[in-house]
C-alpha cells in the first residue's frame, strides 16, 4: 500500500466530496421544505433541479451563438444564467404543486405522492421532446468558459478550478441567505409555523396556501440553482440525468434528518464526502477488489447504519413534536 | 325455427370469412410482403448511431428492393427502438418474431442488448445480422441465425494494446462501464496489455454518467502514460472532459464505442489526439463508400455515423438471402438464415463472408486518432493503423 499516495490525495478527494455534498444539499433543501410544511415527498423534484440545468444551458448556448458568451466578463454570465435558472425552476415547482398537489391537498398521504412520480414522468419526457425538437439532441453541452477552467496550484499535486471554487462559494451563500430568511425574517417565522401546525397557523393569520406555494418556490429556487452549478461543474446533461442526483439528496434530506433545514445541508455534505471517498479510496484500500462502482453501496451502506441508530437522521432531535 | 337461426349464422358467418378474406388474396397481388426489421437504439444518448444504423438499412433497401419486387414481393423496413436496454430489445424481439412478414433483423448496437433478443430470435431461426455487436459472446453461441459483418472485441482489444504500445505507453489505466461490450473489450485490452509487458496501474468500471472527479482524482496521482474506456462515447466523453479539465495529461484511448461525432460534441478539444480502435472504418476509408456517403448525404441530409455503411452491407446481405431463398417460391426464416452463411458480397467495407459461427472471414480493423474538434469534421479524423484479421480459430 502506497501511503504517501493515500494522504496525498485526501486534500483533492476532500475538495470533489464538498463540491458534490453542496450540490446534494441544494437540492435537498427542496424536498426537506416540501416534507416540513406537507409531510410527502415531491418526487418531482429532481425534474425542478434538471429544468433549472437545461435553462442554464440554453441561454449559455444563446449567448454563445450570438457569439458574446466570451466577452462578457464570467462572474456576468455566472450570476445572470443562476439567476435564470432559479426563476425557471422556482416557476416550475409553484406550478407543479398548484396542479398537481394543491387539488390532493387532502387527499390520503399516498395519493400525492403518486402524482409526484407522475409529474416526474411527465416532465422528464417533456423536457426530452422539447431539446429533441428543438435542437435535435439528448445530450446537451455546457459551453465551457475559458476562465472558469483555470486552476489553481495550491501544491504541487492540489489544485482548484475556479469553477469548484463558485460552486462552494455560491452554495455556502444560498444556503446562508435560506437560513437568514427561515430564522430572521416574519416570513420565515410563518413558514416555521405552518409546518408546525397548518390549523393553528391559519388561527394566527397566516395565509396556509401561500406558504406552501412560497416553500415550493424556494425549494425550486435551490434546486434550480442547483442544476446550473451541476452543469457547469460536470458539462453533460440528459434530460434524465436528474433522477440520481435527487434520488441522492433525497438520501441526504432523510439522512440530515427530513424537515430540518439545517439537518438537510448536513446531510447533502455527508453524503457527498462519504461518495468521493469511496470512490476514490475503496479501490487503493482494497487493493482493486472493490472498486469505485461500489461508492454508492458503501455510502448508502453508511446511510443504513446511522438510521439504525439515529432513527430520525443526524440531526433528527431537532426538529419539533408534531401533532 | 333454432335450425333455419342456425343455418342463417352460419351462412353470414361464410359471408363474413369471405368477406375478409377476398381482399387479403387481392393485396397479394405478388407473391406477399417481405419486411426488414431494424432494432437499435433510436432515442436516449445513443441514438445518433442507432439512427446511422436505421438510416444506413433504409438506404440499402431503397436501392437493393428491385429484383425482388420485379420477382412479385413488397419489401418494407420495419424500424424497432430498442432504447440501448436489454429488456427493451427483448420485449420488442418478441414482437418481431411474431410478425411473420420479418424474414431478418439488422441490430443491435449494443453487445449487451443483441446477445438476449438473439436468443428469442433462435426460437424461430429467425436471422439476425449485426453491423456493430463486437462482443465475441454474439457469435460464439454458434446460433445458426446469428451472422455479424463488424469484427471482434477479442481482436480489437488486441489491436489497442498493441497500438499503446507501440506508442511507448508503460503504464496505462483501464476504465470501462460494467455492460458486456465496454468490459468485455476492457478485459481482453488488459489481458493482452499484461503480455506485451505493459503496466496496468488500475482497472476500475463505473456506471457514472456526470460526476468523475472521485474517479479521476486517484488516476491523476498515478498519473499513467495512457487512459483506456471501455465504454460508448456517452460516457467516455465527459469523462476525458473532466480528465483534461483536471489536469491529466495522459494519452487518451478506447474501443470503437468512442467512434461517433458526439464524442468531439461533448468533449471538444479535450479528446483532440485521442486514439480509438474501429471494426469500421471511417468512409474514406473504404474505396466504394465515396458513393454511399454522398447518396446517404443527399437522402437524409446528414453524414452517415459510423456504423451506417455496415448496416447497408449487412441489409444488402440479407436481400441478397432472401433472393437467394424466394427462388423456390416462398420465404422461410430458417431458409434465409441458412442463404445468409452461403452470401459472397463485395460491400462497401470489403469482401465479406461468413464462417461457421457468423463472423466475418476476413473483418478490418482500424486505429484512428481525432483531429478536429469540430463534430461535423468527425469524417477527418486520421488513420493511423490499418489491419485485416481473420477471427481467432474456434475453441473446441
Amino acid at each position: 500500500m502506497d501511503v504517501e499516495l493515500l494522504i496525498g490525495i485526501l486534500p483533492q478527494v476532500v475538495i470533489d466530496g464538498l463540491i458534490l455534498g453542496f450540490m446534494y444539499a441544494l437540492i435537498a433543501l427542496g424536498y426537506t421544505m416540501v416534507y416540513g410544511v406537507l409531510e410527502f415527498i415531491n418526487f418531482a423534484h429532481s425534474e425542478v433541479f434538471i429544468f433549472g440545468a437545461f435553462v442554464g444551458v440554453e441561454i449559455m448556448l444563446g449567448l454563445k451563438s450570438a457569439g458574446v458568451l466570451e466577452r462578457f466578463p464570467w462572474i456576468l454570465v455566472l450570476v445572470v444564467v443562476l439567476l435564470a435558472g432559479m426563476l425557471a425552476s422556482a416557476l416550475l415547482a409553484f406550478t407543479i404543486e398548484r396542479v398537481a398537489y394543491r387539488p390532493l391537498r387532502h387527499a390520503p398521504r399516498l395519493i400525492p405522492l403518486i402524482s409526484a412520480i407522475g409529474v416526474s414522468f411527465f416532465l422528464q419526457d417533456v423536457i426530452r421532446l422539447t431539446e429533441s425538437i428543438w435542437r435535435n439532441a439528448f445530450n446537451l453541452v455546457y459551453p465551457t468558459i475559458e476562465s472558469l477552467n483555470v486552476r489553481l496550484e495550491i501544491t504541487e499535486t492540489i489544485d482548484v478550478s475556479i469553477k469548484s471554487l463558485v460552486v462552494i462559494v455560491a452554495a455556502l451563500l444560498m444556503l446562508w441567505a435560506l437560513h437568514a430568511l427561515v430564522n430572521r425574517t416574519k416570513v420565515g417565522t410563518a413558514i416555521r409555523a405552518v409546518a408546525e401546525d397548518q390549523a393553528a397557523a391559519s388561527l394566527m393569520g397566516i395565509n396556509v396556501n401561500r406558504i406552501i406555494s412560497l416553500t415550493f418556490v424556494i425549494g425550486g429556487a435551490m434546486g434550480g440553482a442547483a442544476g446550473v452549478l451541476f452543469g457547469v461543474q460536470y458539462g453533460l446533461i440528459n434530460p434524465y440525468t436528474g433522477f440520481i442526483p435527487g434520488l441522492k439528496a433525497f438520501t441526504a434530506a432523510v439522512l440530515g434528518g427530513i424537515g430540518n433545514i439545517p439537518g438537510a445541508m448536513l446531510g447533502g455534505l455527508v453524503l457527498g464526502l462519504l461518495e468521493a471517498f469511496a470512490a476514490s479510496y475503496l479501490s487503493l484500500l482494497t487493493g482493486g477488489a472493490f472498486g469505485a462502482e461500489y461508492k454508492d453501496i458503501f455510502a448508502f451502506s453508511i446511510l443504513i447504519l446511522i438510521l439504525i441508530f439515529r432513527p430520525k437522521g443526524l440531526l433528527g432531535e431537532v426538529v419539533r413534536e408534531r401533532a | 325455427m333454432t335450425r333455419t337461426l342456425r343455418i342463417v349464422s352460419i351462412l353470414l358467418l361464410a359471408a363474413a370469412v369471405a368477406v375478409v378474406t377476398v381482399p387479403m388474396a387481392g393485396d397479394a397481388h405478388g407473391k406477399g410482403t417481405i419486411k426488414v426489421a431494424t432494432q437499435s437504439p433510436l432515442s436516449g444518448g445513443q441514438a445518433a448511431l442507432g439512427e446511422g444504423i436505421k438510416l444506413g438499412a433504409q438506404l440499402a433497401i431503397d436501392k437493393l428492393k428491385g429484383p425482388l419486387e420485379k420477382a412479385g414481393w413488397k419489401v418494407e423496413l420495419v424500424p424497432f427502438d430498442d432504447q440501448a436496454k436489454p429488456d427493451v430489445g427483448v420485449a420488442n424481439a418478441k414482437n418481431i418474431i411474431a410478425d411473420k412478414d420479418i424474414m431478418v433483423v439488422i441490430g443491435h448496437l449494443n453487445s449487451g442488448v443483441a446477445i438476449p433478443s438473439s436468443e428469442v430470435y433462435k426460437e424461430q431461426t429467425l436471422a439476425m445480422i449485426s453491423p456493430a455487436n463486437t462482443n465475441p459472446t454474439v457469435t460464439d453461441r454458434k446460433l445458426p441465425n446469428v451472422s455479424r459483418v463488424c469484427g471482434r472485441d477479442d481482436v480489437q482489444g488486441v489491436v489497442g494494446s498493441e497500438f499503446a504500445k507501440g506508442q511507448n505507453a508503460k503504464s496505462v489505466y483501464v476504465i470501462h462501464d460494467k455492460t458486456a461490450y465496454g468490459q468485455g473489450i476492457a478485459d481482453f485490452f488488459k489481458a493482452d496489455a499484461e503480455k506485451k509487458g505493459l503496466k496496468v496501474i488500475g482497472f476500475e468500471g463505473t456506471e457514472e454518467k456526470s460526476n468523475f472527479d472521485p474517479i479521476l482524482t486517484p488516476i491523476k496521482a498515478k498519473n499513467p502514460d495512457l487512459i483506456y474506456f471501455g465504454g460508448i462515447y456517452d460516457q467516455g466523453a465527459p469523462f476525458f472532459k473532466q480528465a483534461r479539465e483536471k489536469g491529466l495529461k495522459s494519452k487518451f484511448m478506447g474501443p470503437d464505442g468512442m467512434d461517433s461525432s458526439d464524442l468531439t460534441k461533448i468533449a471538444g478539444k479535450a479528446v483532440v489526439g485521442m486514439y480509438y480502435t474501429s471494426a469500421a472504418g471511417p468512409a474514406s476509408a473504404l474505396p466504394k463508400a465515396k458513393s454511399f456517403v454522398d447518396e446517404f448525404k443527399k437522402k437524409f441530409s446528414k453524414n452517415p455515423e459510423p456504423y451506417a455503411a455496415e448496416a447497408y452491407d449487412a441489409t444488402a446481405i440479407a436481400l441478397k438471402a432472401v433472393e437467394a431463398a424466394a427462388k423456390s417460391g416462398k420465404v422461410t426464416r430458417e431458409d434465409v438464415s441458412a442463404q445468409i452463411r452461403k452470401v459472397k458480397h463485395s460491400g462497401i467495407t470489403g469482401d465479406i463472408e461468413f464462417d461457421g459461427k457468423g463472423d466475418r472471414k476476413k473483418a478490418l480493423y482500424f486505429v484512428l486518432q481525432v483531429a478536429n474538434e469540430d463534430p461535423t469534421k468527425w469524417g477527418d479524423n486520421k488513420i493511423v493503423k490499418q489491419l485485416t484479421i481473420a477471427p481467432p480459430a474456434e475453441k473446441k
